[in-house]
């Protein structure tokens, strides 16, 4: 005959309880925590050799504690606690691989010119979509000066229109006396504001590419516009071989960098209208990558061509000079970005 | 009851609505919780004021060193560290290891690679310079339109409007993905620090009382839960309240001190409970059949 159950109490903590399973594990999750922050705190160089060799054990513990409290335990603020610390402990387990000295010297070894030549048919239209600006308003103000108020802004030409004396725009080239009169105080200033100024506008016209790359290649044809007008402008007054020494000194590594953000932008917009076999997110992120590769390259361009306008220009006021050193970062960026090199390995 | 039953089933599904699967290399779930819309503008708030503090404080120390030398050396630096600080607070913060500003840090989220990989420094620069964009074309828009009184009220408000659906993207995706997320191929999601709670099931005062079968198959583990919540938050009224319904429910006489009264009720109930899902039984509130 089979005894009756028991009728002693029902509620035993039985063998397996929760808070044994908790009392057991609880002194690896603390470790893990102090470690973690540890971690955060220092970084991974202020760990010693033993802590290092933990980090995994007490992560994949904490990780293993969590599936199991997951199916055995309702105690919320358990339950809660693992979830936080396993989370915060993958992103840092998985997350720093690199030192970041390391990371700076692979992005100007390879990242940078790799981004930058894997956007060169975005690169080669933007350049001739300015190119196209440039021409349009170039022919436009060249049959009829009158044009020319309608492409730039009062205010932007500080009097360099086709109403001005062949003097004067030479004067504003850096060559007759006004310019000797300014001085040399304000360079900095001024190239400070360039720097900005333009990077502003890159960083818009790379902004803009999500929007199918349509205003980008609007911003971009209206920066050609502005440069041909000016150029129509000087070269009436038989100034242009002058104005392209200008220009030239700073332009080639500015106009590179304008066309590169553009470039950015435009990638961006063809990966959101020409997924192909990606999903369209998916594309949309990759090319974000390559172009926020592209657009760090971009600042530090136009940072220099701050310098350049800013101080080069001012300061050397030969015309042939100007044009070697153009000429000279030209060379300089393509040789960079172009020149096939072995790919890291790391 | 069954409307409770509803509304209890419709905040399940809203929490779950959020969760993401997120599986690591060892096989496990970590189920991160996307950040809501309202904290991530909380944490936008805090850093422009960070920022703006900073400039502050750069500009205070600019001007006694411009006193001192008299140039206009005050003015690059003045330029050129807004400029930076703009630009770069957002990308240096989160290139670090919390991957968080300190604004988001203070809401408790942070950013993800939304393919689980590990969050890039392209990715990082991505979605911050997008938000250039995101910040500032709204303000430009009303900016020219304030400075060209030419451009008609209306033309100015859809200038407006179209910069902030760009703007407000967020709002719009399940994901709450900014524009710059989108591109970046990245998500917000929460990252609170939770301390570890002392086991309130083992204290010596959970045996004093022995409930029956019947009287704790009243209850279901959200019941449990908010149980949990009252008793570690120690309030001597919302415990009486607790306590008298938990009374009413079971059909018990005022007896006993409430904490006492309670700690015994939880601890039986959750080892009742917890045994019960180790057969693969989870009984999600008290509507729910046992």
């Amino acid at each position: 005959m089979i005894p009756p159950a028991a009728p002693a109490r029902l509620i035993d903590a039985p063998s397996f309880s929760t808070s044994r399973f908790r009392a057991e594990r609880e002194a690896d999750w603390i470790a893990f925590d102090l470690l973690l922050t540890k971690l955060e705190k220092k970084g991974a160089a202020a760990l010693t050799s033993d802590e290092l060799l933990q980090l995994p054990l007490l992560y994949r513990a904490t990780l293993s504690s969590l599936s199991i409290a997951r199916a055995t335990s309702l105690d919320k603020a358990l339950l809660d606690h693992l979830e936080a610390l396993s989370i915060r402990g993958y992103f840092l387990v998985y997350g720093v691989r690199e030192s970041r000295w390391n990371r700076l010297r692979r992005f100007f070894l390879y990242d940078w010119p790799a981004a930058v030549r894997s956007v060169w048919k975005e690169t080669l239209i933007i350049s001739l979509i300015i190119l196209l600006g440039a021409l349009t308003s170039y022919s436009l103000v060249a049959s009829n000066p009158e044009w020319y108020f309608n492409f730039v802004p009062e205010e932007m030409s500080g009097g360099r229109d086709p109403r001005a004396t062949a003097e004067f725009l030479q004067s504003t080239l850096g060559h007759g006396k006004a310019a000797a009169s300014k001085g040399e105080s304000g360079l900095h200033v001024f190239a400070t504001y360039l720097f900005t100024h333009n990077s502003q506008v890159s960083i818009l016209s790379f902004a803009l590419g999500f929007a199918f790359g349509v205003p980008t290649m609007m911003l971009e044809y209206y920066q050609g516009i502005g440069l041909g007008a000016m150029m129509a402008v000087f070269s009436a007054k038989g100034l242009g071989y002058d104005f392209g020494g200008w220009l030239f000194i700073h332009g080639t590594t500015e106009l590179f960098a304008a066309a590169l953000s553009g470039a950015a932008g435009l990638r961006i917009g063809t990966a959101v209208v020409f997924p192909g076999a990606r999903g369209r997110l998916q594309a949309a992120a990759d090319a974000g990558r390559t172009a926020g590769k592209v657009m760090v390259g971009v600042i530090l361009m136009l940072f220099t061509a701050g310098l350049l306008e800013g101080f080069g220009r001012q300061l050397i006021t030969d015309t042939l000079l100007r044009y070697a050193i153009g000429a000279l970062m030209l060379l300089f960026w393509l040789a960079y970005y172009y020149i096939p090199r072995r790919e890291d390995v790391t | 009851m069954s409307a409770a039953a509803e509304t209890n089933a419709r905040q399940r599904a809203a929490r779950a609505k959020k969760i993401r699967q997120f599986i690591t290399p060892e096989g496990v779930d970590l189920e991160l919780k996307i950040a809501g819309s309202g904290l991530r503008f909380g944490a936008l708030l805090v850093d422009l004021i960070l920022i703006q503090l900073a400039l502050l404080l750069f500009w205070l120390a600019v001007l006694w060193i411009g006193v001192a030398s008299q140039s206009d050396v005050t003015e690059v630096i003045w330029m050129l560290g807004a400029f930076l600080l703009r630009t770069f607070w957002f990308i240096g913060f989160e290139l670090g290891s919390r991957a968080a500003t300190p604004g988001k840090r203070l809401m408790g989220i942070r950013v993800v690679a939304r393919d689980g990989g590990r969050l890039t420094a392209d990715a990082v620069v991505a979605r911050n310079l997008i938000r250039e964009l995101e910040i500032f074309l709204p303000l430009m828009m009303l900016g020219v339109g304030v400075a060209e009184d030419a451009v008609s009220g209306w033309l100015m408000l859809a200038g407006v409007l179209w910069s902030l659906t760009l703007s407000l993207f967020l709002l719009f995706n399940r994901d709450r993905m900014r524009m710059g997320d989108l591109i970046a191929g990245t998500w917000v999601v929460m990252a609170q620090r939770v301390k570890l709670d002392a086991d309130i099931g083992v204290e010596a005062a959970g045996d004093a009382m022995v409930f029956s079968e019947a009287e704790l198959a009243v209850y279901g583990i959200f019941e449990l839960q908010e149980l949990e919540r009252v008793l570690r938050g120690r309030d001597p009224r919302a415990m009486r309240e607790v306590a008298d319904a938990i009374r009413a429910k079971i059909g018990r006489a005022i007896a006993e001190e409430d904490d006492v009264f309670l700690l015994s009720y939880y601890r039986q109930l959750k080892a009742r409970l917890e045994r019960k899902l180790l057969f693969g039984k989870r009984r999600e509130d008290k509507y729910a059949s046992d």
